[in-house]
């Protein structure tokens, strides 16, 4: 078994260096603005990339679609940022600050099916555990926190499940109730892993409205997004990935069929870079 | 049933116990990480460490067996995590290789040494002694509250109630870290819960009950008590605070159970001889689960979403 790094990953990293020592001033003038701000990015399973040296800027209070197809590295990208899984190389920032030291300012809503939803525990006790931060490992759950957790369940229209088991759930359910433990965490920034993927149009309708609510209140709402029909009215902002950055920028005018065909119809990328992998 | 009980039934029956507890509760989080196997695994590499801290002291005392059996531990982790990233195999194959391994190494160097003369064989790596561990200094139960007689109690009990206390102790203090990051490991992971330490952690816990266990009750009751309770509980239940106490319970009853059948369930039958307690312990972990699966509230969850 090989442990050395694919050339062409070397290459990558060295050239993001390069062009982070070149592009300083550039960089850090865009940190400041943003509320999520990604700088060479590159993440490898093996000595496969599944997220290839990407640069992301997310502007403050927008509501952003991550887009590209399935095995794009979306969700890679995401976790990434957020260093649930090593990075090769880059780093991310928000509101100019290193991520690391500004946790509690992030809300991150993983895919629905990344978790068993037989596990034993109920609604009410898995919204709580978006207050952790504030609860510590042994602080007691007082009623400000029960209220709290109920306001949130509230919010996305699940109050009445409070008490149920959540292996009881829809999808759509379980998806409300993902968000409403994010809303507990009075975040600033908003990650969300397709909080749309196969959930009822009533739910969808639920998600959107709080996720604009949000937005309003000037917080920055991320999403992988699968479904291209709604991109356009939901966001305003868009980053097109397929293992490397496509395109990024007002949906306006960036979301756009050239773009697309890239992102979606450039499926040689990927091919070209499996093939790297077999020599 | 008096002072005969107290000197010869009631420390194995504890010790039993506090093994029994020690594993189910860490055995519920591994359960629900499937990673249920981990604790076979450690079971099953305790033997080389224990030979091995044998064959290096020429004694078999307790402290060095117990370095022993947490060094195989330590190892059998290693190796795992080695063989599961050099040969990009997944974790259960990894450990299933790693074990049997480990276990055979084990029996190997037992084979090949002299440790005939003292009693340190396979049959007493899988069984324990349970049955040796008697209170022979007591005359009845007044002697729980005499300071002489207490003084005499077998150091396995004592070792079993420590390492039992201090694992219900780390369970109460990291509960709801263990929770969350044996839920959503992701969502833990960007809260900033450390959840590689929360995992090694769990697996370290584990491998001191296995450890501790071990040497008085043997491995086939460890490897019983990670899987069976915990498995019980879960179908008792849907919340996890109440699988911990189920869990705990159906250990508890199991080594009750099991050693007083093992004692009198063949005079019953109309036999001389009593059968292993351990062996009969862990059938009586594994009986009730089966009943469990048959009959328990919250075995049929996935019809039960449907209303
Ligand atoms: N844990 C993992 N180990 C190995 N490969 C993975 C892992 N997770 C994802 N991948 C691979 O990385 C690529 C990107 O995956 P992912 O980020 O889930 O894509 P997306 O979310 O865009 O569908 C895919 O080819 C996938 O097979
Ligand atoms: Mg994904």
């Amino acid at each position: 078994m090989t442990t050395t790094t694919h050339p062409a990953l070397e290459l990558a990293a060295s050239d993001g260096r390069t062009a982070d020592s070149d592009k300083d001033v550039d960089r850090d003038a865009g940190l400041a603005g943003s509320a999520l701000a990604v700088r060479g990015l590159t993440v490898s399973y093996g000595t496969k990339p599944a997220v290839f040296s990407i640069d992301a800027t997310v502007p403050k209070a927008s509501m952003t679609a991550i887009v590209g197809p399935n095995g794009a590295g979306k969700s890679t990208f995401l976790k990434a940022v957020l260093g649930i899984i090593p990075r090769l190389s880059g780093a991310a920032y928000v509101d100019g600050k290193p991520l690391e030291t500004m946790r509690r300012a992030i809300a991150y809503v993983p895919q629905r099916a990344s978790v068993d939803w037989d596990f034993p525990t109920r609604v009410r006790d898995v919204v709580t555990m978006g207050q952790f931060r504030g609860l510590g490992l042994l602080g007691f759950i007082r009623p400000a926190h029960r209220k709290k957790t109920l306001d949130c369940l509230e919010r996305v229209g699940m109050a009445d499940f409070a008490d149920r088991q959540i292996g009881q759930l829809s999808g759509g359910q379980q998806q409300r109730v993902f968000l409403a433990r994010a809303l507990a965490q009075d975040a600033g920034l908003y990650l969300l892993d397709e909080p749309f993927a196969g959930v009822d149009a009533a739910t969808e309708k639920a998600i959107i409205d709080v996720l604009k609510g949000l937005k309003a209140e000037g917080k920055t709402v991320v999403c992988v997004h699968h479904d291209l029909a709604t991109v356009t009215d939901y966001f305003d902002h868009v980053l097109m990935l397929n293992i490397r950055k496509i395109a990024e920028g007002p949906v306006s005018t960036t979301f756009t069929g050239p773009m697309l065909q890239e992102t979606y119809g450039g499926r040689l990328a990927t091919a070209h870079i499996d093939q790297l992998k077999l020599d | 049933m008096g002072a005969e009980f107290v000197q010869l039934s009631l420390t194995p029956i504890l010790i039993g116990v506090l093994a029994a507890i020690a594993c189910a509760i860490p055995g519920n989080f591994l359960l629900l990480r499937k990673q249920a196997l981990i604790g076979d695994a450690i079971s099953h590499v305790v033997l080389p460490g224990i030979v091995a801290a044998f064959l290096i002291t020429g004694t078999i005392s307790t402290w060095p067996m117990m370095l022993g059996a947490a060094g195989a531990a330590v190892v059998a982790v290693v190796m795992i995590e080695a063989i599961r990233r050099l040969g990009r195999i997944e974790t259960g194959a990894a450990m299933g290789v790693t074990f049997t391994t480990l276990f055979a190494a084990g029996v190997l160097l037992l084979e090949q040494t002299d440790t005939s003369s003292v009693h340190l064989d396979v049959e007493h790596a899988l069984y324990g002694n349970l049955e040796s561990l008697i209170w022979l200094s007591a005359t009845g139960w007044t002697s729980l509250w005499d300071p002489v007689a207490l003084a005499d109690l077998p150091p396995e009990l004592t070792r079993m109630a420590v390492t039992t206390l201090v694992i219900a102790l780390l369970t109460a203090v990291f509960w709801r870290a263990l929770k969350i990051s044996t839920f959503d490991e992701g969502y833990a992971n960007s809260i900033g819960i450390l959840v590689k330490t929360i995992g090694f952690g769990l697996v370290i816990v584990s491998a001191v009950a296995a450890v501790a266990a071990f040497d008085a009750v043997g491995s086939i009751i460890v490897i019983a008590m990670f899987i069976c309770p915990p498995a019980t509980a879960r179908l008792m239940t849907n919340q996890l605070e109440h699988q911990i106490l189920w869990s705990i319970f159906f250990g508890a009853g199991s080594a009750v159970a099991g050693y007083v059948l093992a004692g009198y369930g063949p005079l019953w039958l109309g036999s001389s001889n009593a059968v292993s307690a351990a062996g009969m312990i862990a059938t009586v972990s594994g009986l009730v689960l089966g009943i469990a699966c048959l009959y328990a509230p919250a075995r049929s969850r996935v019809t039960a979403s449907g209303n």
